[in-house]
Order: structure tokens, then C-alpha cells, then sequence
């Protein structure tokens, strides 16, 4: 819940609501991108950015490098495979 | 027993661990006691056990696991008020899957739903509203817990819900917030932390300088880190450097994704929709003040505490449960009364035994509680 995972935006899917498709170590799901965009750097300009996803929310903008890196930390915890099978069952109960 | 070699970069993390052992030997203690740090955030705790680090430090360094994880924090009577909420016919209660096995007075979410709640395990707040939305018919109610880490989260899903005009979702709020927490440990007669590893994404969120005081008032220094094993051990390095050279600072070293200022569109959104409860209750800690949130007056109509009769009933944690004590390095997970009896991750009594980030789960699960340090040579 608290570490989050990497991913890549791969498409901007409202950006009236701010939304965009991550993919994340292979799924693709909905992430709310709010919290790194403003005037500067409008939704739009995040195409093909690395996100830190938080909950399904973008926290942070990272490299490509540190993704990688994050990613392979992470999946030593298990925390990739938790938050992968958390997205996948996610509403189903 | 984990190795060095297991650590993503094995020479630097073995040359971290000679740096640190030099530094602890210069470091003089009272009463030759060793230097107590705390790791607040649960994310930080659990990779410790992961990798062994408390093991592998010289003896002179002790850790202390601090509150950081929210699920291991919350007072029984919450997940009380949480089922009360899920036995609700109309109600669809949504939470995290963290917060499914934590004990109430009687039962478990995971109970209540064997038993036929409506209790469905989510992966973001954004899967709640989009249920609302699929369920006009429904009442669908998130359990929002957690630091600043998932408050921008609940809070902006609460403002997407507003703009889309949906009325069947509300949040049950119990998020808490870091720093009146850290003043409480602070505070307490008897701590002994020397000082701190900062949490890396609460960080992320509200940035350094609410640290300040710490340094300030409280003569302890804290070093914001990252959560992977070398950023662990760098940030240790860094916090005895600090004890060697006789400085007290708020240093960051997770600059590669924490900066000074934090994230400004997250802290708009949290500040819009929450507002400081005069209290709070947690588990192992007792009240504490200013360290909950609630739901200002402008967004009631989301709010569950408002919409639905929430019981509210405190109910004290269990007389043999030593949590608090845990919490703030007074004593050891093993050496409380009830850990790996009647305490275990399967019936666990106490909160530190529920979560993964907890620390008395992560000694029973480790093996930390074989109560021996393991010989640093068995790291190289």
C-alpha cells in the first residue's frame, strides 16, 4: 500500500478528469495523474512518462532507469506480485 | 539469515556496512547502552526483515520499529465501526486488502464477509467510486487509512465524485497523519530513540520541513529514506555520521524522488477535503492528539460518519498485549508476554502481529525471534 510500483503512462484516457492508462508490469489499468501535472507541465505531456503509482494514483515522476531499478526491489519483497493480484481482483471481493 | 550478496550492489553495501561499524565504535552512548533508531514507516520495517539488516549491524546499533504501518495501528473499536458499516444491507464496503484480517471486538471484515457482508477488497479508491458508479442502487463505503501516502488518494477520488454528482459513495476516514505522531513518541516518558529514518513516500507527499522540529526541539536527528536495503544502510550511515560529528539535522536521502517542498497538488487536495480531528485513537498508543482526520463539513454528503449511524464504541486493547511498548523500543517483540502464544499471525491479539509491516509478525515471520543477533561475519 505504501511503497507503490512503477509504470509507464500509455495513454491519456480524460484529461478533463485527469486520467491515464498505466501500464504496470504488464497490466494496464485507469491511474489518476492529478498530482503530477499543472500548468507547466499540462496532462498531455505525460505520454510515455515512468510513474510512481500509489493506490492508482501517480505520485511521482521517475526515469526509466529508477523504474527498473524499483521494479526489481520490489519484486525481491514481494510487493510487485501483492499489488499485481490486488489490481487484478480489484471490486470483485 | 540473509548475505550481502543478496543486495543489488554487494561492494557498496558491503563497504556501507564497514563505514557504519567505524562510525558506531567512535560513538560513544550513555551508560554504554546502544543508539536506538526508529524506522517509521512499515515499508521500511518490512524490508529490515527482508534482507536481515538488524543482524548484520554492529551491536552498538538497535532498531526500533516504529507505528508506521496504519493498518497495525488501528484501535479495535474502528473495525468495529467498520463492520457495523459492512452488515449494512444497502452497503458495498470497500477496503484495502491490508485491513481484512485486523481483529475488531469480535470479528474480522474477513469474518463478516464469510458471513455474508458485502465486503470487497479494492486496489484504489478510484475501484470504489467506479462500483458506486456501476451500483446506483447500492451504497458503496471506502475505508480510507493510511499516512499522507494514500490521503491525496481518497481525497481526489472525493473530488472526482463530487464532480461527477455520484451520491451512493462516501468514505469511512481514518487516515492519520505523521508528524503529531513522531511528537507523541517524542514525548513519551519513556523513550529512548536516539533518533530517526524518515519515511520515504509520506515524504514524497508533505516534503522535509515539517521535520524540522525534531531537529529543532526534540535534539534528534532524522534522515528521510528510501525503502531498498541499500537506501537503508545509506541513510543509517548518514544518521551516524551525524552522532560522530555531533550534528542533529533533518537530511534527505531519498532525493531522488523526496524534495523540500513535497507535492503541492496532493497537499490542495488533502487540505480541501480533510480537516485535523482533535484526537484520534490507535491501537498500542492510546489517543493522540491532532493525529486523525476527518471530513470537513463541505463534503458531508461523503462522509459515512455523517450518513450512517457509526457506533464509535472505544474498547481497549487487550490487557496482554504489550504493542505500545513495542512501538516505542521499550522492549522487543519476543519479550512480550504473549508473542508466538497466544499472539501468532493467525490469531493474532496484538496489531504489530497482523501486517506484514508489523513488527512482531515480521520476527515471527523471519525467524528475528530467535532472540540471538546473528555474527556479523555470517554477512560476508
Amino acid at each position: 500500500m505504501c511503497l507503490g510500483i512503477p509504470g509507464r503512462i500509455v495513454e491519456i484516457s480524460d484529461a478533463a478528469n485527469k486520467l491515464a492508462t498505466v501500464e504496470i508490469g504488464g497490466v494496464r489499468r485507469p491511474v489518476n495523474i492529478a498530482c503530477i501535472v499543472d500548468e507547466e507541465y499540462p496532462v498531455e505531456r505525460c505520454l510515455g512518462d515512468w510513474v510512481l503509482v500509489h493506490v492508482g494514483f501517480a505520485m511521482s515522476r521517475i526515469d526509466e532507469e529508477q523504474a527498473a531499478r524499483t521494479l526489481e526491489a520490489l519484486t525481491e519483497l514481494g510487493e510487485v506480485q501483492a499489488e499485481l493480484a490486488a489490481m487484478r481482483g480489484s471490486g470483485g471481493g | 539469515m540473509k548475505y550481502v550478496d543478496e543486495f543489488r550492489d554487494p561492494e557498496k553495501a558491503k563497504a556501507l556496512f564497514r563505514e557504519i561499524e567505524a562510525l558506531a565504535q567512535r560513538i560513544e552512548t550513555k551508560d554504554g547502552k546502544p543508539l536506538q533508531v526508529m524506522e517509521v514507516c512499515g515499508g521500511h520495517t518490512h524490508s529490515i526483515f527482508r534482507y536481515g539488516l538488524e543482524a548484520m549491524l554492529p551491536e552498538k546499533i538497535e532498531l526500533v520499529h516504529g507505528p508506521g504501518c496504519p493498518v497495525c495501528v488501528l484501535p479495535m473499536g474502528r473495525v468495529d465501526d467498520c463492520l457495523a458499516l459492512a452488515e449494512r444491507p444497502e452497503v458495498i464496503f470497500t477496503t484495502f486488502g491490508d485491513a481484512m484480517r485486523v481483529p475488531g471486538s469480535r470479528k474480522s471484515l474477513m469474518q463478516a464477509k464469510a458471513e455474508g457482508a458485502d465486503v470487497r477488497m479494492v486496489y484504489s479508491p478510484l475501484d470504489a467510486l467506479a462500483l458506486a458508479r456501476d451500483n446506483p442502487e447500492r451504497e458503496v463505503v471506502f475505508f480510507a487509512l493510511g499516512f499522507e501516502t494514500t490521503m491525496p488518494s481518497t481525497a481526489l477520488t472525493v473530488l472526482q465524485a463530487e464532480a461527477e454528482g455520484i451520491a451512493n459513495f462516501s468514505l469511512f476516514c481514518n487516515h492519520i497523519t505523521i508528524i503529531p505522531t513522531i511528537k507523541a513518541i517524542l514525548d513519551s516518558p519513556d523513550l529512548r530513540v536516539d533518533g530517526f529514518l524518515g519515511p520515504g513516500h509520506v515524504s514524497m507527499v508533505i516534503g522535509n520541513r515539517p521535520y524540522d522540529f525534531i531537529a529543532r526541539h526534540y535534539r534528534r536527528p532524522l534522515v528521510i529514506a528510501g525503502f531498498e536495503p541499500l537506501d537503508i544502510l545509506h541513510a543509517l550511515w548518514m544518521l551516524l555520521t551525524q552522532f560522530a560529528e555531533g550534528r542533529c539535522e533533518i537530511e534527505n536521502q531519498y532525493d531522488r524522488i523526496v524534495d523540500g517542498e513535497g507535492n503541492r497538488q496532493a497537499l490542495e487536495a488533502v487540505a480541501k477535503v480533510f480537516e485535523l480531528r482533535e484526537f484520534f485513537e490507535w491501537r498500542g498508543l492510546g489517543s493522540i492528539d491532532h493525529s486523525g482526520l476527518r471530513m470537513r463539513e463541505a463534503y458531508a454528503r461523503f462522509d459515512a460518519e455523517r450518513r450512517f449511524p457509526v457506533p464509535q464504541v472505544k474498547i481497549a486493547d487487550p490487557a496482554s498485549c504489550q504493542c505500545g511498548e513495542v512501538l516505542k523500543g521499550v522492549i522487543k517483540p519476543w519479550q512480550c508476554k504473549v508473542f508466538g502464544t497466544a499472539c501468532t499471525p493467525e490469531t493474532p491479539v496484538g496489531a504489530l502481529m497482523v501486517s506484514s509491516e508489523g513488527s512482531c509478525a515480521a520476527y515471527y515471520q523471519y525467524g528475528g525471534g530467535s532472540r540471538e543477533r546473528a555474527p556479523v561475519e555470517a554477512a560476508e
